[in-house]
């Protein structure tokens, strides 16, 4: 159903605060936002922009130390921030639905899909439980999940995330509400997967004719799912416009960088000697988790001042590689060279030398810190371990592994992570790093946590310290454009398995392995008819989305 | 085999392991006693003759293993042996005792169970209102006061204040069960109050724990009342801490209520237990020990499967 000029919502002047301690703090400037019957918003912005803030409070929702405090959001007539609870209770789940960003943390893990399913209709007086459960399959058919019949009588962890994700959408589609949230809904999900939630959220929010605000930090995203789009920084509105006016012109300064990031590309590199000794040499490595095998024959090598990209699917086995590239996990089969050396496989049998050769980044650097620890302490430690420096000069060291990573020195050594903003926090996981002097680092999922912008100064700053010391990179990561900007060679793996490898430029040109097609063609692109080709081209071809 | 049948045997064999360990430890610690057993019970008097018939009788005049082995396997089979005392069968003299123990335990538990989750759930419903400081004070109070202080007090103002019960809660043999709860209610109200506030306060804090959750959130989106957001989406959740904590005040119901039955002359078996410690009757402070050991392996086991059995993850596998 085509947008009407019927308003549904109008947002005006929002203004909403979030407590620090015992300050409010403001964090949505002052918001206006109209949406129609039937049309699709998408709201779009970095973390702390304040997407998700608006868009619960379009249901007159906010999270526990947060509040509205001024402006008003008129949802059909009428003024949500001065009505009761009890008003807003009874709109929510009926008129205006919510679809979250992690279908495996927003069900309930002691009940059954259809159970909850069924919840909202009921409550609301909408349906009965007999007539709810039969609705599920039929949404549940539409949403293409598969066994659409049984489904609805398994539990949570008993589905996948992107079944339950198609699941959530079902639900907050059971009441037939007029307006569904979706607050970045296929973000935690494999490009693959994505591709299947998309296409089956924009048919069902067709067929019914609701209208959406649809949340994501992905242009690409918004570009197949949204009629207009609405660009956020920091609680500020930056600039409106229909998708495709926005993505072929768009206004502002901050809208542009937004586009420009995904340009960011390193300098090619000369191929490595024919006889060179890769920095690292994974051969034939078969791996096991007790009695389940994860890793089958996985051979690629590392060469000298080159990053590798190991791309796939959650579970393809990408980290376990790099356990066992470490020693966590020592390979049942096959073995594992660093410079020519064949490595114990047990890290605990590997020496002080041969453990300071191989360092990691982690993906997420909240996690991989201590929270107790101060940044002269967690950089400061593999100096003292592997280098044996100690006093002056171990502080030396410190100061210009900050210099290093572009954060100075004297206001930040003392710090503790909390003091530090994410990107802050992934640049001391490379500090530390770089700390043991190594000779080849894996790079875990490094960007996947991060903003787009914030991100980009991080492959940056990695492309930097590579060239400076001469380093190999192996670089774990399910996001294609983050392997275009950076990646040197590119390894494809899958259920255990290399499916391809080879250098960057070959693997990015066709003739492809058919894996290798469908998880490059399922990359989101920011022309918004992009999604429409690939479903028809794929229908076309006989493959199922 | 299901791998939730295979953990519920797992946890048994390892209750049946502890309580195996502890049965040796309860016979070291008694056999580790100073002075001469027959000596102390017979008194000085006693000539070499009665000693020596006194320690045949009794078992004393073998081999510490072989005492060990003979005495578990009649602990096995409900055989105790007899009270060095009073030279009664000590399954006679426990039996009266455990029955009233478990009686006022379970009396006391019917009531502070349901009031303490309540008062919990009511607790987190409402948190930080005047309802919930006003709980959390009452029930920290009546916590940090001692047992018998509170008896003492209830006796004050039920028994001499309101006329109500008995100020003792002996019991005739041939009671009817009516004239048992009579007279049990005052240590089974003191005992709630003892209780209470540790199991409503693991309540409340394993809901509100939960209240961050996003499917919380997501629950509180589908606009579902608060009530039944917290009754059918956090309790469920909640169950396993509420049920640990639930069970290891029933332990404690059973075993640590010496003193109210002290204050209240009740014939329970933590009485006996003291009593035959200064009696110096080894074997039954043994055969009490065994059966307070047995009741706090139990209950915790029946906790363990009840959480095991309350989580979707490990009930419905993959």
């Amino acid at each position: 159903m085509a947008p009407t000029n019927e308003i549904l919502l109008r947002i005006r002047g929002l203004r909403i605060e979030g407590r620090a301690g015992h300050v409010w703090n403001e964090i949505v400037h002052g918001v206006d936002l109209d949406l129609h019957k039937g049309e699709v918003l998408g709201l779009i912005g970095e973390s702390g922009a304040g997407k998700s803030t608006i868009g619960l409070a379009a249901m007159g929702f906010t999270r526990d130390g947060c509040r509205i405090s001024g402006g008003s959001v008129e949802f059909d007539g009428v003024d949500l921030t001065k009505s009761s609870e009890g008003y807003r209770r009874q709109l929510r789940g009926k008129r205006i639905a919510y679809v979250a960003q992690s279908a495996a943390a927003s069900f309930n893990p002691a009940h059954k899909l259809i159970d909850q399913y069924t919840e909202m209709p009921v409550e609301h007086g909408v349906l009965t439980k007999r007539e709810a459960e039969q609705e599920a399959v039929t949404l549940y058919r539409q949403l293409q999940l598969p066994n659409p019949e049984e489904i609805g009588f398994r539990y949570p962890h008993q589905v996948s995330g992107g079944q339950l994700q198609r699941a959530m959408t079902a639900m907050a589609m059971s009441c037939h509400p007029d307006l569904i949230i979706f607050d970045e809904p296929t973000t935690a999900l494999d490009v693959t997967t994505q591709i299947e939630v998309l296409s089956a959220i924009r048919d069902a929010v067709a067929q019914y004719g609701t209208a959406a605000i649809y949340i994501t930090h992905d242009l690409a995203v918004v570009a197949q799912m949204a009629d207009r789009v609405l660009v956020l920084l920091k609680g500020d509105p930056v600039e409106e416009a229909p998708t495709r006016e926005m993505l072929s012109h768009p206004k502002e300064d901050y809208t542009k960088s937004l586009w420009a990031v995904r340009e960011f590309r390193t300098e090619p590199k000369p191929a490595p000697a024919p006889d060179a000794v890769p920095a690292v040499r994974v051969a034939n490595v078969t791996a096991a988790y007790g009695p389940i095998t994860v890793l089958r024959n996985v051979t690629f090598d590392i060469h000298t001042g080159r990053t590798v990209a190991v791309v796939g699917e959650s579970g393809s086995g990408k980290s376990t590689t790099a356990r066992c590239i470490t020693g966590l996990l020592p390979p049942v089969e096959g073995l594992i060279e660093i410079e020519g050396q064949v490595m114990p496989g047990d890290y605990r049998s590997r020496t002080k030398n041969q453990l300071r050769q191989a360092q990691m980044i982690y993906q997420m650097a909240d996690t991989a810190l201590n929270p107790r620890q101060r940044i002269r302490d967690i950089i400061g430690r593999p100096i003292e371990f592997y280098l044996g420096l100690k006093g002056k000069k171990k502080e030396e060291r410190i100061r210009a592994l900050l210099d290093e990573i572009e954060l100075e020195p004297d206001a930040y050594i003392d710090r503790l992570p909390s003091e530090l903003s994410g990107g802050q926090k992934q640049r001391i996981g490379i500090a530390r790093a770089l700390a043991a002097e190594p000779s080849f680092i894996i790079c875990d999922e490094v960007t996947s946590a991060l903003d787009q912008l914030v991100a980009e100064g991080i492959l940056r700053l990695l492309d930097k310290i590579q060239k400076e010391f001469n380093l190999a990179y192996m670089f774990i990561t399910h996001d294609l454009a983050t392997v275009r900007s950076i990646a040197d060679e590119v390894v494809v793996m899958k259920e255990g398995l290399v499916v391809e490898q080879g250098p960057k430029e070959e693997m990015f040109t066709p003739p492809h392995h058919a894996y290798t097609d469908l998880l490059l063609s399922s990359v989101p692109e920011m022309d918004p008819d992009w999604l429409d080709h690939l479903l028809e081209e794929r229908r076309a071809k006989g493959i199922s989305p | 085999m299901p791998p939730v049948l295979r953990m519920i045997l797992q946890r048994l064999g390892l209750g049946l392991l502890t309580l195996f360990v502890v049965s040796i430890l309860i016979s070291v610690a008694i056999e580790l006693l100073p002075g001469d057993l027959a000596q102390q019970i017979l008194g000085q008097t006693a000539t070499p003759e009665n000693l020596a018939a006194f320690r045949k009788e009794v078992g004393l005049d073998q081999d510490p293993v072989t005492r060990y082995f003979t005495w578990l396997g009649g602990a096995i089979q409900g055989d105790f042996g007899v009270s060095m005392a009073s030279r009664r069968p000590i399954a006679d003299l426990i039996a009266n005792r455990l029955y009233n123990t478990l009686f006022l335990a379970l009396y006391a538990a019917a009531i502070a169970v349901p009031l303490a989750v309540t008062l919990g759930l009511l607790a987190a419903l409402y948190r930080n209102s005047l309802y919930d400081r006003a709980v959390n004070v009452f029930t920290l109070g009546s916590i940090s006061t001692p047992e018998f202080f509170v008896a003492y007090i209830l006796i004050l103002w039920l028994v001499h204040g309101a006329g109500l019960f008995g100020v003792l809660s002996t019991i005739p043999t041939d009671a009817t069960f009516g004239q048992q709860i009579e007279a049990t209610t005052l240590p089974a109200i003191t005992l709630t109050l003892v209780v209470t506030a540790h199991m409503m306060r693991m309540t409340r804090a394993a809901i509100i724990n939960l209240l961050a959750s996003p499917y919380i959130e997501m629950a509180r989106l589908k606009g579902i009342p608060r009530y039944k957001v917290i009754l059918r989406h956090a309790l469920p959740n909640a169950l396993a801490p509420i049920i640990n904590v639930i069970a290891i005040n029933l332990a404690y119901l059973i075993t640590g209520v010496v003193i109210v039955e002290q204050v209240f002359t009740y014939p329970g078996l933590g009485g006996l237990m003291v009593d035959s410690v200064s009696k110096q009757d080894a074997t039954v402070v043994q055969a009490c020990c065994l059966i307070f050991a047995s009741v706090y392996i139990l209950l915790n086991l029946i906790a363990d499967v009840l959480s095991i059995v309350t989580n979707p993850r490990l009930l419905h596998p993959k």
